[in-house]
């Protein structure tokens, strides 16, 4: 046999954690609501906001302040200049604004300029990204488009899959349509758009009963406002990488907390106990091993991508990191206890009524 | 050994073979040996975050080309018009997709309107209004129908005529392709002059010869006022350091001859070494020109390229045979670009960079080289756990696990996906995951042996209760992976690609393959000798 890390007789009392848990969960959201708020919003990199990257990489230690100074003569709109990746990569990351200046005169601008500012000083233009403002915002609302729908399907997955109820599934994807039709209608911003969209869900999942698709899409909301929060404390951008890393959150978080469903299904089904809660408990433990090992493995590959990966898939495997953690917290912490919020009694009949059928 | 698992064994080794082979030729060692004529010729292709290169988003300005089409269609109603004796002045294009018409004589009505009826479809009459002085404005408007075919009309000839350009200007391997919105999206792998191809593949060229007015008043011409039929542009003059200025020059409107007409475009060298572009007319055109030059000897004839006038020499004589050339003090360079985007005709409508991506082929590298080192210190450290943690059934979970990055890598190939640097991401992501499956396999023998079961019984339980657990959870993943291919551009793409081929991949080899290693393990032991797992 090889080595434990969980004891297999292990008991711990998760479902007894579970208001220390919801403070630390609020805690951490409302920090991230309150720093998006303070922000006047997310932080949006040139993907979504439009404007113009340019990365130069230099055969020496340069500073930003000396880039910044070479520049001064150029006078590129709303210049901002920040050094990039390692520290010994020598890289330095270049945005301007890019509605009044077209691309080609950025390179000029920045060549001309860095050559008589930095004399002796090698340098390269390894990338130059332009988007325009118009391409930006259609990313923009396509980004918020997909995860609306990752949503969206995989609450119906769950629904249909977990509680043979692909009808109650049905309903709620149609009310979701029409709820998020009428809000298109009136002409809702993309960000009511997307409150609405979660707020019918959940509503829509209470109200039809349907609680392990509550239970995991409240868990999956909970991860990506704590990650989005996250990035907005440390003052990263959003890109099109990090609707990646998000939609692969949902992904990671969904696969963690179906596996902890899964067990209590089956636990439920054998009877091995008449409270919802012990079983619940006795659910996370047993797969309590899984959860740790798998979680750790992710971590241990993502966070030797956010090491050596290289600057420009830093913060990608950044987002990965806090996703991937939060995720495996939730599938313990939040999905679970609200499984349990709505009554033993109502899934227990569920269970009985799907072996029926 | 039964029946089933002999050929279980053998689907293995075939789907083996399948990603060996299909992984082999991407490797550069391989490339250059002999080995390569006997494997299949698909490699990965790198995306343009990894290879260098250029990504561009154009924007066909739809407004321009039915303001030019309407314009056209206006043109062909005053003409056709005068053939049935009915005069009509010349139309002029209002905005929002409108043309306006004023017949002469308000008695022509019923005939004009029969005639745009039968020979002009694709215009509806909008309004009509009766002047004082018997004149009748008509405002037409195009049909829905025949906007909805101009849109696409458009697209595809402006693709057509990028294309052309692209394949003219040499790159290997170009991607051009129609995007939502009236958009183009261009992928030059490996270009590593942004300016000289946006030149190249933005510039209109539309090309037009017409009659300078020498009698015109320069001075007032700047200011805006010129004769009726009549228009201002400006001439472009080559300095000697490549700069050039521009001096104003007043044209006769109507051009007598356009780009359309041309056959070839070549660039030559005068007797100074200068070079100049010469063109070839077809019949048509020569016919015309040969008309043109005859009727303006000791006239200056400008050649106009997207409204600016490159030359405008005198015509010395009537030029037959359909040739004529462009001098204007051209880089050998711009001589030769300039032929090319002649040849290749002019774009239906201007288009707008809306999006520019480039990447040096260095970063490529860089980025090559780092998402490799993080793969494999990441899957080390993987495979390390597993054999510490789980024993013999960790080494049965790191061999399905190698197998699985090599099947990820060969279905790139085979499929002919792009692997871009998120797509990397997404394999070190995989890795990750991967093993995801075996351990709540895994983890499920172990709860079966600790009830008591016999290794093999346990074996069989734990597959068969962990397995629905594994769909339904990796289900999910693949979902929020279709979603991000559908909603996602470029990078994210490949990404989205990585992923399902890697959850797929995984649960191959983490079902299927270990269960066989597993009964291969125990078919040979005693029923009761324990498992190291």
């Amino acid at each position: 046999m090889g080595l434990q890390i969980i004891k297999p007789d292990t008991k711990i009392d998760f479902i007894g954690f579970k208001a220390k848990a919801f403070v630390i969960s609020a805690v951490l959201i409302l920090l991230g609501l309150g720093s998006l708020v303070m922000n006047g919003g997310p932080k949006y990199g040139i993907d979504f906001a439009g404007g113009i990257v340019v990365q130069v990489k230099f055969d020496k230690e340069v500073g930003v302040k000396t880039v910044k100074g070479a520049l001064k003569e150029a006078k590129l709109p709303g210049l901002v200049v920040q050094s990039f990746g390692h520290a010994d990569d020598n890289e330095i990351l270049l945005r301007t604004s890019s509605s009044e200046i077209s691309s080609s005169e950025v390179r000029d601008k920045i060549s001309s300029g860095l050559e008589s500012g930095l004399k002796g000083t090698g340098f390269e233009i390894q990338r130059l990204e332009m988007v325009g403002p118009k391409v930006g915002a259609d990313l923009r609302t396509k980004a918020i488009e997909a995860l609306y729908f990752a949503v969206l399907l995989i609450a119906i997955y769950i629904s249909g899959r977990f509680e043979k109820r692909w009808f109650a599934a049905a309903i709620m994807a149609g009310g979701l349509f029409g709820g998020i039709t009428l809000l298109q209608m009136i002409g809702m911003s993309t960000t009511v758009l997307i409150f609405g969209a979660l707020f019918i869900t959940i509503g829509l999942c209470w109200y039809l009963k349907l609680n392990y698709a509550l239970g995991a899409i409240v868990a999956l909301i909970h991860d990506i406002m704590i990650t989005v929060g996250i990035f907005s404390l440390l003052g990263k951008e959003f890109d099109l990488t990090i609707i990646a890393a998000l939609l692969t959150i949902i992904g990671y978080s969904l696969n963690d907390t179906i596996i902890v469903f899964d067990r209590i299904r089956e636990n439920l089904l054998g009877k091995i106990s008449d409270s919802l809660a012990e079983t619940i408990n006795i659910s996370i433990n047993q797969t309590l091993s899984r959860t740790i090992l798998t979680s750790g493995t992710t971590l241990l590959v993502v966070a030797a991508l956010f090491a050596l990966g290289g600057g420009v898939i830093h913060d990608f495997a950044l987002a990965l990191l806090i996703g991937v953690g939060v995720g495996t917290y939730s599938s313990i912490f939040v999905a679970s206890p609200i499984l349990l919020g709505f009554g033993p009694s109502k899934i227990e009949d569920d269970m009985e009524e799907a072996e029926a059928a | 050994m039964n029946g089933s698992l002999r050929w279980k064994i053998v689907l293995t080794l075939l789907v083996v073979v399948f990603g060996v082979a299909y992984l082999l030729p991407s490797l550069p060692a391989v490339q250059n040996s002999g080995m390569a004529h006997f494997l299949p010729d698909d490699k990965i292709s790198l995306g343009l975050d990894l290879k260098g290169g250029i990504h561009l988003t154009l924007g066909v300005d739809m407004d321009k080309a039915m303001d030019n089409n309407l314009s056209r269609m206006g043109d062909d109603l005053k003409a056709v018009a005068r053939e049935e004796g009915i005069i009509v002045l010349k139309p002029k294009v209002l905005k929002g997709e409108r043309v306006e018409a004023i017949l002469l004589k308000q008695d022509q009505q019923e005939k004009l309107e029969k005639l745009v009826k039968e020979n002009f479809g694709n215009l509806t009459i909008l309004s009509t209004a009766v002047k004082p002085d018997g004149k009748v404005t008509y405002v037409f408007a195009p049909t829905p129908e025949y906007k909805k075919y101009l849109t696409k009309l458009t697209m595809d000839q402006a693709i057509k005529t990028i294309r052309n350009r692209i394949d003219q200007f040499g790159v290997a391997e170009p991607d051009i392709r129609k995007q939502q919105g009236n958009r183009i999206q261009v992928q030059l792998p490996g270009m590593q002059d942004p300016e000289r191809a946006i030149k190249i593949i933005g510039k209109t060229a539309h090309l037009e010869f017409k009659l300078v007015d020498e009698a015109a008043d320069l001075e007032k011409a700047q200011k805006g006022i010129v004769a009726p039929g009549r228009e201002v542009t400006v001439i472009m003059h080559r300095l000697p350091d490549g700069s050039y200025i521009e001096k104003p020059i007043v044209l006769k409107k109507d051009a007598m001859l356009t780009g359309e007409y041309i056959t070839d475009a070549q660039t030559r060298f005068d007797q100074f070494n200068q070079p100049y572009v010469t063109l070839n007319f077809n019949s048509r055109g020569a016919r015309i020109f040969e008309r043109v030059t005859g009727e303006n000897i000791k006239k200056r004839m400008a050649i106009v390229l997207d409204g600016k006038v490159y030359s405008a020499p005198t015509i010395q004589d009537k030029i037959a045979g359909g040739r004529a050339s462009i001098t204007g003090s051209y880089t050998t360079e711009e001589a030769h670009d300039l032929a090319i985007v002649l040849r290749a005709g002019s774009l239906p409508a201007p288009v707008k960079i809306l999006e520019q991506r480039t990447v040096g082929p260095s970063l490529g590298q860089e980025s090559i080289d780092k998402g490799v080192a993080a793969a494999v210190v990441g899957s080390a450290l993987v495979l390390v756990f597993m054999l510490v943690y789980y024993g013999f059934a960790g080494f049965v979970a790191d061999i399905v696990l190698v197998l699985n990055v090599v099947l990820i890598l060969a279905g790139l190939a085979a499929f002919g996906a792009t692997l871009t640097l998120p797509g990397i991401a997404g394999i070190i992501l995989t890795i990750g995951m991967a093993v995801d499956a075996n351990v709540i396999i895994f983890e499920r023998i172990r709860e079966e042996l600790r009830r008591g079961l016999t290794a093999k019984a346990a074996i069989i339980e734990g597959y068969s209760r962990a397995t629905l657990t594994i769909l339904d959870a990796n289900i999910t993943t693949v979902i929020a992976a279709v979603i991000l291919y559908q909603f996602g551009t470029g990078p994210v793409r490949g990404f989205a690609v990585t992923l399902t081929l890697g959850i797929l991949t995984s649960m191959f080899t983490a079902i299927f393959v270990t269960r066989i290693l597993f009964d291969l393990y125990t078919s040979k032991r005693a029923a009761d000798a324990p498992l190291n797992i």
